[in-house]
């Protein structure tokens, strides 16, 4: 952080401005002018929950997506087949024993499964040919779809949140402050509250795992150099597949996490996927807090594009790639 | 070194040097298949009726020209760029927005031959620009980042009211008719794509073999030997972007000509990725490549249907087939349809000679 500031002191000020801005438009009272200007500031607060909530369900797709790319160089372009996957598994465990959580534990196993078949039958094979894993990747983003298609249909479908999530929940953020001097507090559902919770509390097993553990020192090994890991005595093709089942499996979690929260349908495997692609060239390929900040970011400007300039939204998401691209190819926080 | 090659080269004494020439720039005069494949499409509505001119073969060079731009980039360019279709597809929309059609509200009205143009120059800036953006970063990123500038228009185009009509699309898109000509008509407009497609075509084989086109290959063989020898390797790979888009955008503004109207699902992620499937299927390493592969795709989605029915599977499972047959094409074959027919020819060819006779074609 220091050396960041010391190495480029335009850059942290700007942020520094911006995060200031962003804390008083959260925390302060807004004066009637501004409120005049861009509306209620009860939106506005809905619009940022949203996006951070967002965020956190883009973080748990897209850090899948990084960890099998940062290590194995796959581009898995079948990433949004494996959340949409979960999510119907989830939505039929749910539907068929009633319990949520365990829903989550058979999306990721069932997925985590298909993702350790997909690393030993197809993609072991082609190590090291980045193209044709790619093309590949495709094809069965292409049969799957297919296949998804078959068995559930076209029509959309939610996984039922339980009830003792239903609800809103009162946060200590003023909204306004009512004639008669009360304060008046922002509403907010629990369970995106709850998931974004959870989905910071993988993120920090995540970092730790691959920080303070002996596998993670082997994984973070790999992603450097996965040759001279293999060379010394490591058994990288176990690494490999118990990364892409991880991967996978993340993603799995979070297609019950997106049915919960949106739903899910055949299209949203495409939506995921370009969620993912934009967080990591955004963030940084292979780098797991670059995949935090940028779902951050990206959930951020999708949802108050979605508000303030509701038919250029996605213009904004990628103004923001094209900037990234622009001033630091390899994405905000890679390494190289 | 010239004087090598006349030693290599004997030349025959009963051709001129210009014919020599020409037929050392062009080699596909020398071969009779060529001709044949040539005097058919030329006769080709004597052939076909209506529904196969327009609905199988315009349909076939449309989306082969389409194809052929990715052909061009990945296979002399190494870079695998999946926003050619959205390319052509904006070209389709300025056509669309700038000439004439039903939707009176968005539509300009210009007259078709000051449409068309602008069209094409702002699709090939448009894609010159994303091309820009994708040499940012090297080898398989490029694959993400059009996949994304892919998918962010076709959200675009689905939330933008404005100017692409939404969900709906521009509708009814007027189409060229001068010198007494309705330009739309079956035999007129499969003259028009089979014209366009043979420009195209011949125009990535020149350049293929012009100073640039060697120069691109030399970038995607080593870029950095490339800038070592005082090549710019950027500069080419974003030039051969802005070729390349010059294509597809030519093939999106025949596109909208023929089926008279554009929406957000001409440009979707899974239209992407077919045109991607064309060009593997066809092979990436030759210009008739991507048409032999945009033949067998539109045969297969015209007629799967009733031939899954036939065979008593449900007919549905189109998409399943094509996403099979690419998945065995990328896992046997790295060079598509035309690799395995090379393959099986010079077999062919090794066979008969050791029996005493044939010449390479």
């Amino acid at each position: 952080m220091a050396r960041f500031i010391e190495r480029h002191p335009v850059w942290a000020l700007i942020v520094i401005i911006a995060v200031a801005v962003l804390a008083w438009l959260v925390f302060a009272i807004w004066p009637p002018g501004l409120e005049a200007a861009i509306g209620r500031k009860r939106v506005f607060l809905n619009a940022v929950l949203n996006g951070i909530t967002l965020g956190g369900l883009y973080f748990l797709v897209a850090s899948g997506f990084t960890l099998i790319f940062g290590l194995m160089r796959n581009v898995n372009l079948a990433h949004g087949s494996l959340y949409l996957f979960g999510g119907y598994v989830g939505y039929a465990v749910s539907t068929w024993t009633g319990s949520w959580i365990l829903s989550f534990i058979v999306a990721f196993v069932a997925v985590a499964l298909v993702g350790v078949i997909l690393q030993l039958a197809v993609f072991r094979r082609m190590e090291g040919q980045d193209l044709r894993q790619t093309m590949v990747t495709i094809g069965l983003s292409i049969v799957f779809a297919d296949l998804m298609l078959w068995v559930f249909g076209g029509d959309f479908y939610q996984v039922q949140t339980p009830t003792w999530l239903i609800g809103p929940v009162q946060l200590p953020l003023l909204t306004a402050i009512k004639s008669s001097g009360e304060p008046v507090y922002l509403q907010y559902p629990l369970v995106r509250l709850v998931i974004f919770a959870a989905s910071v509390v993988i993120g920090i097993a995540m970092w730790l795992a691959l920080n303070r553990t002996r596998i993670g020192m082997i994984v973070r090994a790999g992603v450097d150099d996965r040759d001279i890991l293999a060379a010394t005595g490591v058994r990288i093709q176990l690494v490999f597949v118990l990364v892409f089942a991880l991967g996978a499996g993340l993603a799995g979690i979070a297609g019950v996490v997106g049915g919960t929260f949106q739903s899910l349908s055949p299209g949203e495997d495409t939506r995921f996927l370009l969620a993912s692609l934009v967080v990591v060239i955004v963030g940084g390929m292979g780098s797991i807090p670059g995949a935090a900040l940028g779902a951050v970011i990206i959930g951020l400007a999708e949802q108050l594009g979605s508000v303030y300039i509701p038919t250029y939204a996605i213009v904004v998401t990628f103004l923001i790639m094209v900037l990234v691209l622009a001033l630091r190819p390899q994405g905000l926080l890679a390494r190289r | 070194m010239s004087l090598l090659q006349s030693t290599q080269f004997r030349p025959d004494p009963s051709t001129s040097t210009t014919r020599r020439a020409l037929l050392r720039a062009w080699p596909e005069f020398q071969n009779p298949v060529a001709w044949l494949v040539a005097l058919i499409l030329v006769i080709m509505p004597l052939i076909a009726n209506g529904f196969f001119l327009i609905e199988i073969f315009a349909t076939t060079l449309i989306l082969g020209i389409i194809a052929l731009s990715l052909m061009f980039l990945a296979g002399y360019g190494g870079m695998v760029s999946l926003m050619q279709l959205t390319i052509a597809g904006f070209a389709g929309y300025m056509v669309a927005v700038f000439g004439m059609s039903g939707n009176a509200n968005i539509s300009l009205g210009w007259p078709w031959w000051l449409a068309t143009p602008m069209a094409l120059a702002l699709a090939t800036l448009f894609g010159t620009l994303g091309g820009a953006l994708a040499v940012r970063t090297e080898g398989i990123y490029t694959i993400m980042i059009t996949l994304a500038i892919g998918a962010a228009f076709y959200y675009f185009t689905n939330q933008n009211w404005a100017i692409f009509n939404g969900h709906t699309g521009i509708n009814t898109v007027a189409t060229p008719h001068f010198w007494g000509v309705d330009w739309r008509s079956d035999i007129a407009f499969y003259y028009v794509t089979l014209g366009v497609a043979a420009i195209c075509y011949f125009a990535v084989q020149y350049v293929s073999r012009a100073p640039f086109g060697l120069a691109l290959q030399g970038v995607r063989d080593n870029s950095r030997r490339m800038a070592a020898l005082g090549f710019n390797p950027n500069a080419h790979r974003i030039a051969a972007y802005a070729f390349a888009a010059f294509i597809a955008a030519l093939g999106g503004v025949l596109q909208v000509w023929n089926y008279r109207q554009i929406s957000p699902g001409s440009v979707s992620v899974g239209a992407c990725i077919d045109v991607l499937i064309i060009a593997v299927v066809g092979g990436i390493t030759r210009p008739i490549g991507p048409f032999v592969g945009a033949l067998i795709f539109v045969l297969l989605r015209t007629f799967a249907l009733d031939v899954l029915i036939k065979l008593g599977l449900d007919g549905n499972r189109f998409r399943l087939l094509i996403g099979l047959g690419f998945l065995a094409i990328v896992f046997w074959s790295s060079d598509g349809v035309i690799g395995l027919w090379e393959r099986w020819r010079r077999r062919n060819t090794s066979s008969t000679q050791r029996s005493g006779g044939g010449r390479h074609g």
